[in-house]
């Protein structure tokens, strides 16, 4: 009988993303002892200790070179399989651009209802689960219940806190059943953009500008303030539509929606759906100069002031309380 | 090349949100309709592969009458004719999928665009749903397009955290537009006019086939917790940035 979680995670030289922990331990407290974790390439193996530690009772890999190359079609019909053997009653996917492409592939090929990018799996009757994901970028929340066998949920990355536990994950051999000879789309190069930016919806802090920095050179006080907290930069969406910033720094109901422990809005004025994408943050710290800008009802802490003054001196200022840590 | 653009009806992203009296779904009335903004991406890109290689670009729309104001637009801005699948049935991504899927198997095409995802309920799912259902590769999250209609193949650079990937697949395919795909092109007024009168097929769930069993259900949708009214400083920036880091490090204790 159907029992227990599969988590199905990315790794790629032996490491995994965080949310591949966050989802073992959100596995782990919904099915103490029935966590099945399931991962890819070459260099799966060197994943196990981490998996056990976080939360997995079980590891299947699906190793070797046959899986050096990510393939939706591929991938999904390996995953598909493996479900089949490990028979579980839910699988969790990261919500990552790894996972979204994944997920309702997967869903679609076992027929199984799919809630995408949750915030919560909670438990429900009879050894099912509900889940709550946002929806309009987060203006709203949904419950969502899925009525087939098998339910397929997608996790928010930066919401579930990893546990560390004492266990050992034991290996399960599982056969992926596919030829990667027929494997269709396939991923045949990677490019790491700028530098390795931090990714926005894994931060722990966000520095973000608005319209109010006034010319792209200026964004280099907010890159400053970044730094030296270790932060991710993004930017409202006018930015990224003038060319100041790249695309991939646009927060918003069109653009990222972001979870980070602080957000720094910084001459960002808040249109709707800018408070839309940036819900889901801990701390709203606004630095505008107007102090009716509707940034400052979202915020929890906010200095009316003008930002070419207020941002270097915050820089300075926590620049000094690290050197006092 | 034949093209079907899958386009999607969402409320304006500046529409406040309300929720419905049975609080299952959002109240409708005085909602500002409009084309899903990935979607336009991917109409836009299936115009400019019709102006390289000829062809022919469907759009296919999936709701109520009042879709009939997408269809029209996605005609002004280029699209040949539509497809409309008119329905009031609440249906989720597999739904959705099984039914462009019938209507995309009816048609026969080279290539599918739509949207990463829906500005509404973001699922990002009915891209990837409909090429299974379809049988055929994908590639989400398009930033870059490169077809090579001889070859009958794609390349396409797909968005990633930091990073992107660059994907080759064989046509047909399914692929998803992300923002940076290219910039959509305003409707001419004479392009608004002709859109009048250019064909648009009506279909229903049961001409094609599908039935209304969902497999994923909202039992309820709630507005989230309002936030609590913040501590806004003014002064001297050097004080106000002073006491705002000494919130965040005593208070918060999250510097």
């Amino acid at each position: 009988m159907a029992d227990g979680i599969l988590v199905v995670l990315e790794q790629a030289g032996g490491k995994v993303r965080r949310v591949a922990y966050e989802m073992l331990s959100l596995a782990q407290s919904l099915a103490p002892g029935k966590v099945s974790a399931l991962t890819f390439g070459p260099d799966a193996e060197a994943t196990r200790d981490g998996l056990g530690r976080y939360g997995a009772d079980q590891t299947v890999f699906f190793g070797g070179d046959a899986f050096a190359r990510y393939s939706s079609d591929g991938f999904g019909l390996a995953v598909a399989h493996a479900i089949d053997q490990v028979d579980p009653t839910a699988v969790f996917f990261p919500a990552t651009a790894w996972g979204k492409d994944l997920a309702p592939r997967v869903a679609a090929l076992i027929q199984a209802g799919l809630a995408t990018d949750c915030t919560e799996v909670l438990p429900a009757s009879d050894g099912r689960y509900e889940a709550v994901r946002p929806v309009y970028a987060g203006k709203a929340l949904a419950r969502v219940a899925i009525d087939t066998p098998r339910q397929l949920f997608s996790i928010r990355p930066n919401i579930h806190k990893p546990v560390e536990t004492e266990r050992a994950a034991t290996p399960l051999a599982v056969d992926p059943q596919v030829d990667p000879a027929e494997f269709q789309a396939v991923v045949t190069e990677v490019r790491q953009s700028q530098g390795g930016q931090l990714e926005l919806t894994e931060a722990e802090i966000i520095v973000s500008g608005g319209r109010g920095i006034k010319a792209p050179d200026n964004y280099r006080i907010l890159d400053d303030l970044a730094a030296v907290l270790g932060a991710a930069t993004g930017s409202s969406r006018p930015l990224a539509d003038e060319g100041w910033v790249p695309h991939s720094y646009h927060i918003g109901q069109t653009g990222k929606v972001v979870s980070p422990t602080i957000y720094f809005a910084i001459g960002i004025s808040g249109a709707i759906q800018h408070l839309a994408g940036i819900s889901g943050s801990k701390y709203i710290v606004a630095i505008n100069n107007d102090k009716d800008a509707p940034i400052f009802k979202a915020a929890n802490y906010g200095i009316v002031g003008d930002l070419f003054k207020v941002v270097p001196a915050l820089t300075r200022e926590i620049q000094a309380l690290k050197a006092n840590e | 090349m034949k093209i079907l653009v899958m386009v999607k009806q969402v409320p304006d992203t500046a529409t406040r949100i309300r929720i419905n009296s049975d609080g299952t779904g959002i109240a409708t009335d005085g909602i500002k309709w409009i084309i899903n903004p990935y979607d336009e991406f991917a109409l836009e890109e299936a115009l400019r592969l019709r102006e390289k290689f000829g062809g022919e670009v469907v759009a296919v729309a999936l709701g109520p009458s009042r879709v009939e104001e997408a269809i029209r637009q996605s005609l002004a801005m280029g699209a040949d004719r539509a497809v409309h699948i008119k329905t009031e049935a609440e249906l989720d991504a597999s739904l959705v999928a099984e039914a462009l899927g019938a209507v995309a198997r009816e048609e026969g095409f080279d290539l599918i665009l739509t949207g990463k995802q829906a500005v509404d309920d973001d699922a990002a799912q009915v891209g990837a749903r409909l090429a299974v259902v379809l049988g055929v590769p994908q590639v989400t999250v398009v930033l870059k397009l490169e077809v090579d209609a001889e070859s009958r193949r794609v390349r396409a650079e797909r968005e990633l955290e930091g990073a992107s990937e660059m994907v080759e697949a064989p046509l047909p395919a399914v692929l998803t537009a992300q923002r940076g795909l290219n910039e959509p092109r305003y409707p001419t007024l004479p392009n608004i006019m002709k859109a009048k009168r250019k064909p648009v097929t009506v279909k229903t769930l049961e001409e094609l086939g599908v039935g209304t069993v969902l497999q994923a259900r909202v039992m309820a949708l709630t507005l989230p917790s309002e936030r609590p009214a913040g501590r806004i400083l003014e002064g001297e920036p050097e004080e106000t940035v002073r006491e705002l880091v000494r919130l965040l490090h005593e208070e918060a204790k999250v510097l």
